[in-house]
């Protein structure tokens, strides 16, 4: 009678059938995840430049894109965007899930590089003002490479939770594995196989990554630290 | 009669309503020595900011080699300058700091190379060989491809100011460049300063609390006072015929110390 509620069998004949999402679940988390990364530059930049009405607007929109469900955004991208007159566009599924998670993270991602560019001290912005470094060259070679090392397990944190949230683009249609799995359990009137699958699937990335993310982060707080015990070990050696 | 490289004049600073400074007037000739001595918050350190563009003068006008600094011409009307003006101007003009300040992501060598190489365009092969030689003369020569972090706080200075050289500045800023210093590191660094005032032709203005030192090397003594120049002029003129009642004071507890 157990097999009434768990079938090997009904597992072996769902495992390929999920694991067939698996290249669009992770796929679509890599693509969310890099027009995050780009988009968040976009909130940053616009947010430092001084201008009060404009850092209201920028401020509201994201405070709006944040404070609404990620589900309602993919809807609103998928279903209602094509409807509105002149600037409406019909999007594949996997477009929309891009740019409605995309965005919905850059504001937090935005935030982060935020707090990155911040804690960089405020001599290196006098130095580089002393050494007449361009704007351009200012930010790429004097603060952010100091600002961005530091926000990498974050931002890993944030792919992970990203990576979480891929599912909901199932809902507009992205043959992800829930997609996938939900599909077999109802043409086969079994869930708990294929949805016990997809939630192993989601334990065995995301534990993995988290104890890498972990690793990254105990690795960015001592770099420069690192160079220098290194740097010693050497000499120590040679001597 | 040789022109001022710097001009200041009737400049005033104040960070909300505390006034800084109130009306300096100053001229810095071309390899010209000056000393800015006084008690702290008297604006030492606002008179340099102000000419590195860290600050900018709530009025007054400072010109450098002929130009306004802070304003600049549009439409026959003065206007305030924007960056780009700020950064045409500023290129003479090179600046130590009490904190360094110096790019912990790049090497020794990196950090003097970055700027000739990036803001000046200038020849990669022929930056190294200056940026190296230039750190061998502040003594740091065996420590090229080290970072920031594995040094003592004499030693980044060192690099801080081999770094400013390297840029060939007209003039050169010191802002308080031993004062974050622990004691026994104050002479290394005191000696490159010497060694720069002796052997190069740019002007340097020296805000320091290094009294004798100061004494020592400049042409010209500033004391500055409640955000005023209260008194000008050589060192033994400034220290031993001056009869302004607050220097003495002020010099006095620096000898009783």
């Amino acid at each position: 009678m157990n097999s009434t509620y768990w079938s090997w069998d009904t597992f072996s004949e769902a495992l390929p059938i999920v694991l067939k999402g698996l290249g669009i679940t992770v796929g679509l988390t890599i693509t969310s995840f890099l027009f995050a990364l780009i988009f968040g530059f976009v909130w940053t930049f616009l947010r430092r430049i001084r201008n009060k009405p404009l850092n209201w607007i920028i401020t509201w929109v994201m405070e709006f894109i944040r404070s609404t469900p990620p589900l309602v955004q993919l809807f609103f991208i998928y279903y209602a965007w094509p409807m509105i007159p002149g600037i409406g566009v019909t999007l594949s599924p996997f477009t929309s899930a891009v740019i409605g998670l995309g965005i919905h993270f850059s504001t937090y991602i935005g935030e982060i590089y935020r707090s990155g560019i911040e804690a960089v001290d405020k001599g290196q912005w006098e130095a580089a003002k002393a050494l007449n470094f361009s704007t351009v060259d200012k930010w790429r070679r004097i603060i952010l490479p100091q600002a961005l090392p530091p926000t990498i397990p974050m931002l890993g944190n944030y792919f992970i939770i990203m990576f979480k949230e891929v599912p909901l683009a199932s809902t507009i249609g992205v043959a992800g594995i829930l997609l996938m799995a939900n599909t077999y359990g109802a043409q086969n009137w079994a869930y708990l196989e294929p949805l016990t699958i997809v939630g192993i699937i989601f334990l065995l990335l995301s534990y993995p990554s988290a104890i890498l993310i972990k690793k990254l982060e105990i690795k960015m707080n001592t770099r420069f630290d690192k160079k220098a015990t290194l740097e010693n070990t050497k000499k120590g050696a040679v001597m | 009669m040789v022109e001022p490289i710097v001009k200041y004049r009737n400049v005033h600073k104040a960070f909300g309503d505390f006034k800084v400074l109130k009306g300096i007037d100053l001229d810095i000739f071309p390899a010209e020595k000056i000393a800015v001595i006084g008690p702290s918050g008297s604006g030492k350190t606002t008179i340099i900011r102000m000419l590195m563009t860290l600050e900018e003068p709530t009025s007054g006008d400072i010109i450098v080699d002929g130009t306004n600094l802070w304003k600049m011409e549009k439409n026959g009307e003065l206007i305030r300058a924007n960056e780009k003006h700020l950064r045409d101007v500023r290129g003479d003009i090179g600046m130590v700091f009490q904190h360094f300040n110096l790019f912990p992501h790049m090497t020794i060598l990196e950090n003097c190379m970055s700027a000739p190489i990036h803001v000046k365009k200038e020849d990669k092969n022929e930056v190294r060989e200056r940026a190296i030689q230039m750190l061998e003369r502040v003594g740091l020569g065996d420590k090229l491809n080290n970072y920031p972090n594995q040094l003592s706080g004499g030693q980044k200075q060192r690099v801080a100011m081999a770094r400013a050289l390297v840029m060939r500045p007209k003039i050169m800023l010191f802002d308080e460049v031993t004062s974050a210093l622990d004691p026994e590191l104050v002479g290394e660094v005191l000696e490159v300063i010497r060694d720069i005032a002796r052997n190069d032709d740019m002007a340097m203005v020296l805000v320091t609390h290094e009294m004798d030192f100061a004494l020592d090397i400049a042409d010209k003594v500033l004391f500055l006072d409640e955000g005023v120049i209260a008194e000008q002029g050589t060192a033994s003129e400034v220290i031993e015929h001056s009869t302004n009642e607050r220097l003495q004071t002020f010099l006095h507890r620096f000898r009783s110390v």
